[in-house]
């Protein structure tokens, strides 16, 4: 098993294979299934994130109210005008909304690699495809690839919102799109790692503070960000600017930095966003009273 | 390794809105479940950290509750599980704790009937996955993710061999095994991960075993 991304990047680079095969090969290993098996299972999961991608744009609502309908009004407005950061960048932000708005709807997504985080992955996923055209088989190994990176991030830190922080969370899931995107461009292993490194260094420290402890506000449009930073940190990779800090170490620093994080801004809905006043006064509404008395 | 398949990083498919706090509390329930072997008649749920604090939003009750009812993560039921639990005069409690635990998203299950009871800790790792830690005040870890085996065993010699013995009668290769006890000569606890789900005719020759007391098992 690789260990860390310097072991996946070279075992790809050694074997000639993309980051992609790498992880493939390792879950037949580990599961002693054969690829076509694996391959169903992860195009099931390919078809929840288009399906909720679809119903996201359609327009939800979650119970709470506080989040729903802005996946629709990014769509909007990229029909009647042409958005300032371009229609593919809008287009990642639309898909990894509509995501999220269905997860805090209690809708059915895939988590990637949580629900909190799952707008990342697949808003990338499905806006580069209009581009890049890929096969379905292409767009399957977009999540090895984002699965790949993701294990690693698992194993040596964090992917928890309560243990480690919103960094942890769409922080990984913003780092395993990039390195996603630039497999599906054409880039090579050592620039996917270089995408993921870059993406996640601008996202160290990121708390998680859900309005009374909602999977909604700012999670949402944090997705949208992360979905964002994905693209730009793979086309600078693709360009060939590289992160003067490694990968490893890079995901090593996120570790700490969330060791260090005080509770109340670790998925308790007591600092940061949860704890201003609009925030409190949200809570109170939604419960009735505050949560933390 | 915590994580050792890409599908608990990519998944599970899940019914939102948080995969520490719904997924993985749903997979902690239905864990407890399994162990108990059929559909308890009462639960008290103890919340602590993370859990405590914000299970209303998340739907932590819920998600705990549908695993009770054996609900997996993707099944849409859970959001309605309370409701359910109602019908069927499931007796639920659940208790905001403020003490301090190892790790943030812990629960406490006990659950139980007329027949017996079961106390289990479960921690939410993150991305939906779930340990279990704490079985009937014995120590353990225990992923809920793979099919295992829990044997209470008495703490004598040849107990261990009588268990893997039956399992490599029938071809069944162990990933993982621990063994924890009370204290010496006592009641101890065998947990054992395997590859594939266990079948009936294992379990009840596992049941006849010597020094083999009790025998559950979790299935994928």
């Amino acid at each position: 098993m690789f260990r860390n991304v310097a072991e996946l990047v070279e075992r790809a680079e050694k074997e000639s294979i993309s980051l992609s095969e790498v992880m493939i090969r390792q879950e037949m290993e580990v599961k002693q299934l054969t690829r076509e098996k694996i391959f169903e299972q992860m195009e099931r999961n390919l078809e929840v994130m288009e399906k909720a991608i679809e119903d996201g744009l359609k327009g939800v609502q979650s119970h709470s109210g506080l989040t729903g309908g802005d996946a629709v009004l990014i769509q909007n407005y990229m029909r009647d005008k042409e958005p300032l950061s371009g229609h593919l960048l809008m287009d990642a932000v639309s898909k990894a909304v509509a995501t999220n708005e269905v997860n805090a709807a209690m809708g059915t997504i895939c988590a990637t690699p949580t629900a909190g985080s799952a707008g990342c992955v697949p808003g990338t996923l499905f806006a580069v495809k209009d581009k890049l055209n890929p096969t379905r088989e292409q767009m399957i190994r977009y999540l090895f690839t984002s699965g790949a990176f993701g294990f690693v991030v698992a194993n040596n830190a964090s992917i928890s919102g309560a243990a480690g922080g919103c960094q942890a969370e769409v922080g990984s899931a913003a780092g395993m799109a990039a390195a996603a995107i630039v497999e599906m461009a054409g880039g090579t292993p050592a620039q996917s790692a270089e995408a993921m490194a870059i993406t996640l260094k601008n996202m160290l420290g990121l708390i998680c503070d859900p309005v009374a402890g909602l999977v909604e506000v700012p999670c949402v449009k944090r997705n949208a960000m992360g979905a964002s930073n994905a693209v730009v940190a793979a086309d600078m990779a693709l360009a060939g600017v590289t992160s003067r800090i490694p990968c490893d170490e890079v995901i090593d620093a996120m570790y700490k930095v969330g060791q260090r994080m005080p509770t109340a801004f670790r998925e308790t809905a007591q600092g940061g966003l949860a704890a201003t006043l609009t925030g409190k006064k949200l809570e109170a509404k939604i419960y009735g009273s505050p949560i933390d008395e | 390794m915590k994580y050792r398949s890409v599908f608990d990083i990519i998944g599970p498919v899940m019914i939102g809105p948080s995969s520490s706090h719904t997924a993985g509390a749903a997979r902690i329930g239905r864990a407890a479940r399994h162990l108990f072997g059929r559909e308890p008649k009462y639960a008290h749920i103890h919340l602590y950290g993370s859990f405590a604090q914000t299970y209303k939003g998340h739907g932590t009750d819920v998600a705990i509750i549908g695993g009770l009812l054996d609900f997996d993560t993707d099944d849409t039921r859970i959001s309605t599980s309370l409701e359910i639990a109602k019908e069927k005069e499931m007796d639920i409690h659940f208790y905001e704790e403020e003490a301090n635990t190892d790790h943030p998203n812990t629960a406490k299950l006990i659950i139980g009937d007329d027949e017996g009871e079961l106390e289990l800790v479960g921690i939410s790792i993150g991305g939906g996955k779930a340990e279990i830690t704490e079985l009937n005040g014995f120590e353990l870890r225990l992923s809920g993710s793979h099919p295992a085996i829990l044997l209470i065993h008495n703490d004598r010699y040849g107990a261990i061999a009588s268990a893997t013995s039956i399992l490599a009668g029938h071809e069944i290769n162990i990933g993982r095994m621990e063994v924890s006890r009370k204290a010496q000569g006592e009641q101890a606890l065998m947990v054992i991960e395997v590859d594939q789900n266990i079948e009936d005719t294992v379990l009840n020759e596992l049941e006849r075993a010597e020094h083999i007391k009790q025998v559950a098992r979790i299935s994928d």
